[in-house]
């Protein structure tokens, strides 16, 4: 069973091979992918997200849980994650994140063993074991790293756009990354560093080095990659 | 008629000086310690692919990019010149009642593989890509730089 919807402004797919899985248990997810999108959007009035923006405190408790995360990886991050800025207030970097994670505790609490949920090209994987592919930050349409996984979240943070025309003037730029992509124990994890490590720039690779659990896969803008040390646990050769 | 010849005389004349203009001024090529053997897999042809030089004088000092507005934070850049080069690049932490700059080491670490990307085998189930754009952290670098510019 396996059902592709646009919510929250990206195409999330779910698959499910477990026999028993009905287009019900899909709707179920999809529904609260916009339940989601209802709450914590900074683009929809009333969402949480714009009354908070609007001065009014709010009390709630999955909010409480998405600030405390963001709290905590800003922290993790050295603040180049911070959810607040100048007084405005836009989670969106860890909802997305957590939303699939939460998402996939419905599937798991379904009984549903093998499937993956897709939210816009961050993924996490449960059962058997997945091949994901790496896009080409140059030629969408061309994978450039196959990876298996079977329990874990990537996330691939970049730009794919414009990007050289926005580079330094010197045509050398050490902080010339356009992709990110993190593989880590389950994809809010992934989402929130891959996020912040993007941001660093070149230096980011080295942070998710350091991180236990953590493995990336930076591209920069000459089609050159460097990989932290237990990235190619997960790699297959799909020459 | 020879009004219009004139004209164009004069335009194409200044072009002819300023081209000749831009040969004879010296200039400071901007370096960073690069890796080499950098070979780019089919990147579009509008890309940056090409790896020579482009000169360019920095003036030496600090300077501040422009602090880029992204929908998970914000990011500002601290472009550090001297000598005309760009030697460091700080990134003060928001929000600004906590002033912090955390200097991060500029190079990649030697010791992580590296490889240029190959095109694999599209027989895969599932596909990461980005979706959004974080041009943030480049956006506020490009502005620190074209500051140093002189």
């Amino acid at each position: 069973m396996k059902k592709t919807k646009i919510i929250m402004g990206m195409p999330i797919t779910i698959e499910v091979l477990d026999k028993s899985s009905e287009n019900k248990d899909l709707d179920e997810v999809f529904n609260f992918f916009r339940n989601v999108d209802k709450k914590f959007s900074p683009f929809k009035e009333g969402s949480e997200v714009s009354l908070i923006n609007a001065g009014i405190d709010r009390k709630d408790k999955e909010l409480d849980e998405i600030l405390s995360i963001a709290t905590k990886t800003k922290k993790e991050t050295n603040g180049f994650f911070n959810v607040w800025y100048r007084g405005k207030f836009d989670p969106s970097g860890i909802v997305k994140g957590w939303s699939i994670k939460k998402a996939t505790e419905l599937l798991e609490k379904k009984g549903f063993k093998n499937f993956y949920i897709n939210a816009g090209g961050d993924i996490q994987v449960s059962g058997k074991k997945w091949k994901v592919g790496v896009k080409n930050p140059f030629k969408k349409q061309e994978i450039v790293k196959v990876v298996e996984l079977s329990s874990e979240g990537i996330a691939t943070s970049g730009t794919y756009e414009k990007g050289n025309h926005i580079y330094s003037p010197d045509g050398n730029n050490k902080f010339d990354i356009v992709s990110m992509t993190v593989i880590a124990k389950d994809i809010l994890e992934a989402d929130r560093f891959a996020t912040a490590a993007f941001a660093m720039g070149r230096p980011g690779i080295n942070f998710l080095e350091k991180l236990k659990n953590v493995e990336a896969y930076m591209i920069d803008k000459s089609g050159f990659a460097t990989m932290t040390k237990g990235f190619e646990k997960f790699v297959i050769d799909e020459a | 008629m020879v009004k219009k010849i004139f004209l164009s005389v004069i335009v194409i004349g200044a072009f002819i000086a300023y081209a000749i203009y831009l040969k004879l001024t010296p200039k400071t090529a901007l370096s960073l310690n690069q890796s080499s053997g950098n070979e780019a897999l089919n990147p579009d042809s509008n890309s940056a692919a090409n790896t020579s030089q482009a000169s360019v004088n920095f003036k030496d000092g600090t300077y501040s990019g422009s602090v880029e507005d992204v929908f998970y934070g914000s990011y500002q850049v601290k472009a550090v010149v001297s000598g005309g080069k760009l030697t460091d690049v700080t990134f003060p932490i928001f929000p600004d009642d906590v002033p912090n700059s955390q200097e991060i080491n500029t190079q990649a670490n030697p010791v992580l593989k590296q490889e240029a990307i190959q095109s694999q085998s599209a027989n895969v189930q599932i596909v990461s890509g980005a979706t959004q754009s974080s041009e943030g952290f480049i956006k506020s670098l490009q502005n620190a730089l074209s500051q140093a510019k002189s």
